[in-house]
Formats: C-alpha cells, structure tokens, sequence
C-alpha cells in the first residue's frame, strides 16, 4: 500500500477517505483537517490564547500538539477526576508532555479543590460519566474564565460527535441538538468551547499520537466500562466497516442540513438562562446543576459510601499551577 | 509473536507469518478499532507480520463522559 501524496509505503489507510498514507503526510493530513475546522468556524481569533482541555488521553494531547504546532500558544489545563490508579497515570501524561514541550499546565483536583471524586457522585445515583462530564463542563469554564481565557479547546473527535449525534437523535433531544456545534459562542459566562477535532476520527488521533510519540492513556476509564456512549461507538464502526465514511456524513450532513434549521431552539439562544444563586454560574434554575451536584456528593446525608467523610468542603480556589515552562 | 493487548493489558502468542487483517480476523478486532504497531511503528492492514516480531494491539476507541 502507497502513500497517496508521495508514493512511499503508507502506514495508515484512511477508508472513509479512500485513501493512505505514509507518516510524514499522515500529519501533514492532521494539521490540514485541523487547520481548517479552525479557520471555518472561526474558532481561534488572531493573537487570542487558547485553553486547551487536557484529560491525558490521545485526543487532548494531539489537540495540543497540533495546536502548537500551528502556532497557537495554547496553555492547558488538567482536571484530576479522582479515579484511582486511573487518574493518577492520566495525570502524569498530560504533566510529561508539558513538560516535553515547555507549556503551561493549569491543574486542579476535584477532591482537593471541591470535595468529591467522580466515585463519590456516582454513588449518589448519577452515572459517572455523568458527573464527570458536568464537572468537566463547569470547572474548565470556570478556570478558563479566572484565568482571562476566552477559548476553551476541547478534544472531541469526529467518532465523538457522531457517537453524541446518535444519541440525540435517538432521543430526539433538541435542546442537545440545538448545542451540537463545533464552536458554542462565548459570553454570558461562557468561554467560547471549539472542537477543533471535529473533522479527524478516533483512529487518526490515536495514529497521530503513535506516530508523534506522544505518550497518553491508552487504557479505558474503567468508569466508562459498558456505558451507552461507547455503545453508539460500536454501533456506528460496524456500520462505517461495511460502509466507510458513514459517520463523516452523518455528522457532515447534519452540520450542513439540519443544524442551521435548529438555530435559536437552546436555552442559551432563547435568553432563558439566568445566574446561579450560588457560584453565579449560567443556569435555568436556581441553582446550577454542578453546585447541586457538589451538594449530593459532599452532604454526609446523601452518602452511601464511607469516603463521604470529606464532604461539605467548599471551593477553596487552591488551584495549582504546573508550569513546563512560563 | 508475542503480540500485546490492552483492557485488560495482557500478552499472547501467535504464530506468524499471517498479515495484519489476518491477525485482527483471529483475535476478534474489527480493523477500524485498533491500530497495529510492529516495533513502535504502525503498520497497514497488508503488512506480513513475522513469528519473531513484537507486536501491540491498540485500541482506539475511549470515551464516557463528554
């Protein structure tokens, strides 16, 4: 098998593309992909700092990577989820690759900075992607937002948003539909969030990585074992392996076909969003769903589990900083 | 080869030579999920993998919450 752009011995097939190619033009074809996403969607204005979300798996540092690469001095920042053994190796490989590239890393610790893991919310009746991915959204707006960021980066990958996609439409989730976007503007208490992998599958990030040497977590968050998201992944591979590029254009197509028809459909878009009485934070309620979430999980009342003894410790803003460089 | 597989991280041994299609089809990987490294370098579907190689099988698919 050939490399497409220069006859080399390729070693990546891309199906849904049709094509192949050897190293060197593999990531020639990464920055390509991300250099666009970016300049279509105007994700990153000129001379604007970005806040790239670092989780230690492949998506997040290749974003990053990438990111310097072309040129952004994008800063990161870390978010330790308190999952184990998990966390602590996740840690690590988002501290060696600041370190390894000289940048910025912001870190803080749910335990340390709010009071509970993601074990400890998920004893209280929520799955644990679940708090997870609520504590992710409000802490790394938050820290964007002190920080004086005005873009926050996310990792989300193409495999990601389909698998996302797939789920609302199950549900036919329109307040999920209508935020379905590869960059939610900022303002009101928002950073901007951009998804800058949008356009590159799970497979191309994880090449990218292996090719790049970049060492991430290669083990599953064993949190996340058997959960509905992973299962639309497996969905939508058998049917992209009978049908390459399936998941380009069901994600394509609804980007072009049915998002715009959805415009002005979120709380966001309807103004309906006010402030929480607590953090401040933008919610429709009166308190946000985070602060609700840290209410359960630190409240003995609600504990079920004996490491709840922590709880009722507030924000104490000790955010760190680990810094490869400046 | 001894080849490496990850969740749960484990080692087996396959008898080569067998390309990496092959290899995928015996152990049950559907091709697009993983990626195939021989000696830290992927290799395409077409590759003849030898007994004597080292060889990681590398999952790609993560994700819970997002």
């Amino acid at each position: 098998m050939k490399c497409r752009r220069c006859r080399a011995d390729a070693v990546i097939e891309l199906p849904q593309h049709r094509t192949a190619f050897c190293a060197e033009c593999f990531l020639h074809h990464c920055r390509q992909q991300v250099r666009r996403t970016i300049e279509k969607y105007s994700m990153i204005g000129a001379g604007e700092r970005p806040l790239m979300a670092i989780s230690g798996g492949k998506d997040s540092l290749a974003a990053w990577d990438l990111l310097l690469d072309l040129g952004y001095d994008a800063d990161g920042v870390y978010l330790g989820l308190g999952i184990g053994g998990y966390s602590d190796r996740s840690g690590e490989y988002a501290r060696a690759f600041a370190h390894q590239r000289g940048v910025k890393l912001i870190e803080l610790d749910l335990a340390t900075d709010v009071g509970f893991t993601i074990p400890e919310a998920a004893a209280q009746r929520r799955t644990p992607c679940s708090a997870c991915g609520l504590s992710k959204r409000h802490l790394l707006n938050t820290v964007a937002l002190e920080h004086g960021y005005t873009v926050l980066v996310t990792g989300h990958n193409l495999d990601d948003e389909a698998a996302v996609l797939f789920g609302n439409v199950m549900r036919w989730d329109t307040e999920y539909l209508a935020r379905q976007q590869p960059v939610l503007p900022g303002g009101d208490g928002f950073a901007r969030r951009v998804k800058p992998l949008v356009r590159l599958g799970e497979r191309e990030t994880a090449a990218y990585c292996i090719i790049r040497r970049i060492d991430y977590q290669v083990e599953e968050c064993p949190m996340a074992e058997g959960n509905r998201h992973l299962g639309y992944k497996e969905l939508l591979n058998r049917m992209e392996e009978r049908s390459p590029g399936t998941k380009l254009e069901f994600y394509n197509g609804f980007l072009r076909r049915m998002q715009p028809l959805l415009d002005g459909v979120s709380s966001q878009d309807k103004g309906d969003l006010g402030s929480c009485g607590r953090c401040g934070s933008p919610t429709t309620g009166e308190l946000c769903a985070f602060c609700r979430l840290t209410d359960q999980a630190t409240d003995p009342q609600h504990r079920s589990t004996p490491r709840g003894r922590r709880g009722r410790k507030r924000r104490n803003n000790s955010r760190r900083q680990v810094v490869g460089a400046g | 080869m001894n080849v490496r597989l990850y969740n749960p991280k484990r080692e087996v041994q396959v008898r080569g030579p067998l390309r990496v299609e092959e290899l995928c089809e015996q152990l049950g990987f559907p091709r697009q999920s993983v990626l195939v490294i021989r000696e830290d370098e992927l290799v395409t579907r077409e590759a003849t993998l030898e007994d004597t190689d080292t060889v990681e099988i590398r999952p790609v698919m993560s994700g819970g919450a997002r």
